[in-house]
């Protein structure tokens, strides 16, 4: 088989997103923020959020370290909520989730992924599932971290 | 090195495809594969004599015991140990280690005292001893490494001092690919009244080790990087370290008498094995050692090191690719740790999965050493009895092509 199976992971637009990131450094503050490791590689990846009155996501920077699948996940994720609502964007967290364990999906609920929706392919390579995740989960923890302190 | 093909047939799971090309296992350093002959002795051990050890007065009591007894022999003679009764079964090297700080440590280290360690320790001889000083008010202090990434000597004896209480090192380490100076690490610490409590992890499957004579106090290493199952380690301990050690854990097996309130301990190693232990793991690790004797440790040093004579003057021809650890092959076992430039270990060792290459990724449990290189991860191919020149062949290539994959060092993009 070879490297060209490599070609369906390691697309241009998720080589691209990993090589220029979007979103990618500090914000002069933020209303919800975390830091999110992935033990078992030493991926990093710190997320912080600005929602605005009416609970959109005005702001979103990230920072971190990891392969290119994790750096193009969070790239792509941050693009993809820029504007959301709270809520929508957990709702995208979850399909992006449910995409990379395998579960079910609506093609619509996929669509909202936008570029990210790419990373479908991560599921043929199981060993990769968690590089493509942690920047969902990291928005994911982030916005519900604020919810419990309500 | 030819001679060394005829080992290979021995290992059936090699002969596979991954991803549609030829298995090539670089992973040994996690995980060493098993040869038919252990994996019959394992299943013969459950066909004709499995029961419960040191209980039973039934035959196959009888025989499991003695089969459990012999492999403890096997041990003992394999790292010339002067009594079987200074080698205990844990269930790993990892184990092994906590034990030391759990039952020694707990007993000798005290507020103020020293352990000494290496900057280069895997976390399971790193973790134990910053948590025991941790919890005692002692002091963990670190030896550094020289520039190629060798243990720095002149530092180890600056931080060793007559408040350390303990030294704990690896043989050979897991990322760098070094062998430490065992004897002469023990010797100053015994200069200084201390203990040296060596991780022989990525040793004892590849080298032949002698434990009077390195004189350490205390020698762990795990069963299944010399190809028996896992579950299966082994500490050594100088018999009269182990006699006045309180007991690891309580219950079946490890006792002299229970009454009521009080009970006493089975002598050494009884007192350090409670509970029914993994008798077919040790039984597989006695098959184990028979197996590299036969072949020879002496000879499996040599194979490897002509593995690596071949390996790491290719690798180093690689633009844009770091190897850390000695460049020197003669200083560097068959664990071989390297980066390419700008592309994340992740990334490459995906790319060599696709060429069947399997080889470790990410910071290989030893996050102070990656700190100290200042890297994040690297990736790790390593190298056993049954890798040939063909397999470093393989890995070469492979690396080239994801290389021109990822168009490292053409200055564009994919």
């Amino acid at each position: 088989m070879g490297l060209e199976k490599l070609n369906s992971l390691y697309r241009e637009v998720i080589l691209d997103h990993a090589q220029n990131p979007h979103n990618k450094g500090k914000l002069a503050s933020a209303s919800h923020q975390i830091t999110l490791n992935n033990p078992t590689c030493g991926d990093v990846i710190n997320l912080q959020i600005n929602l605005d009155d009416t609970d959109k996501i005005k702001e979103v920077a990230y920072t971190g370290e990891g392969c290119t699948i994790s750096q193009a996940s969070a790239s792509m994720m941050t693009e993809a909520v820029k504007g959301k609502t709270k809520e929508e964007a957990l709702k995208m967290a979850k399909t992006f989730s449910d995409m990379a364990i395998g579960k079910k999906h609506s093609e619509a609920d996929l669509k909202e992924l936008g570029d990210a929706q790419i990373l479908t392919s991560i599921m043929e390579f199981p060993a990769r599932i968690k590089c493509a995740t942690l920047a969902w989960w990291a928005l994911q923890r982030a916005l519900l971290q604020e919810s419990d302190e309500d | 090195m030819a001679n060394f093909k005829q080992y290979r047939t021995d290992f059936p799971i090699l002969d596979q495809t991954v991803n549609g090309e030829k298995l090539v296992y670089l992973d040994s350093a996690a995980t060493a594969q098993r040869p038919t002959p252990v994996l019959n002795r394992v299943m013969k051990f459950y066909q004709t004599d499995n029961a419960n050890v040191h209980r039973g007065v039934h035959t196959l009591a009888e025989r499991a015991t003695a089969d459990y007894e012999a492999a403890r022999v096997t041990v003992q003679k394999f790292i010339n140990a002067a009594k079987p009764e200074e080698i205990i079964f844990t269930k790993g090297c990892t184990d092994a280690l906590n034990l030391v700080a759990a039952t020694y440590g707990q007993a000798n280290i005290q507020a103020g005292d020293e352990i000494v360690i290496s900057i280069a320790e895997h976390h399971s001889n790193l973790i134990p001893w910053q948590q025991l000083a941790k919890q005692k008010g002692a002091i963990l202090k670190y030896i550094g490494l020289t520039d190629d990434g060798e243990l720095d000597l002149a530092d180890a004896k600056q931080q060793i001092t007559d408040q350390t209480k303990l030294v704990a090192i690896a043989h050979a380490t897991n990322v760098l690919g070094t062998v430490n100076p065992i004897k002469e690490l023990a010797q100053i610490t015994h200069q200084h009244g201390a203990v040296i409590v060596v991780d022989g992890a990525q040793a004892v499957a590849h080298m032949p080790v002698d434990v009077q004579a390195l004189d350490v106090d205390f020698y762990a290493f795990s069963g299944h990087k010399m190809m028996s199952p896992t579950g299966i380690g082994v500490l050594y301990g100088k018999a009269d370290l182990l006699a006045t050690m309180p007991p690891y854990q309580y219950g079946g097996e490890m006792i002299g008498e229970v009454h009521q309130q009080a009970s006493t301990w089975a002598p050494i190693p009884y007192k350090f094995e409670a509970g029914t232990q993994n008798i077919a793991g040790a039984v597989g690790l006695a098959a184990a050692i028979d197996y590299l004797n036969q072949i020879g440790m002496t000879q499996i040093a040599a194979h490897e090191q002509a593995l690596v004579q071949k390996l790491l003057p290719q690798l180093l021809s690689i633009d844009q690719l770091t190897v850390y650890g000695p460049h020197d092959p003669a200083k560097h076992t068959g664990v071989v740790a390297f980066n390419l430039t700008g592309l994340h270990p992740h990334d490459l060792a995906t790319a060599l999965d696709m060429e069947g290459i399997a080889v470790r990724a990410g910071h290989h449990c030893a996050q102070p050493l990656m700190e100290y290189l200042q890297v994040t991860a690297t990736a790790r191919a390593s190298f056993y009895l049954y890798n040939t020149e063909a397999d470093v062949n393989a890995l070469v290539t492979a690396i080239k092509k994801a290389k021109e994959f990822f168009r490292i060092g053409t200055g564009e993009t994919k």
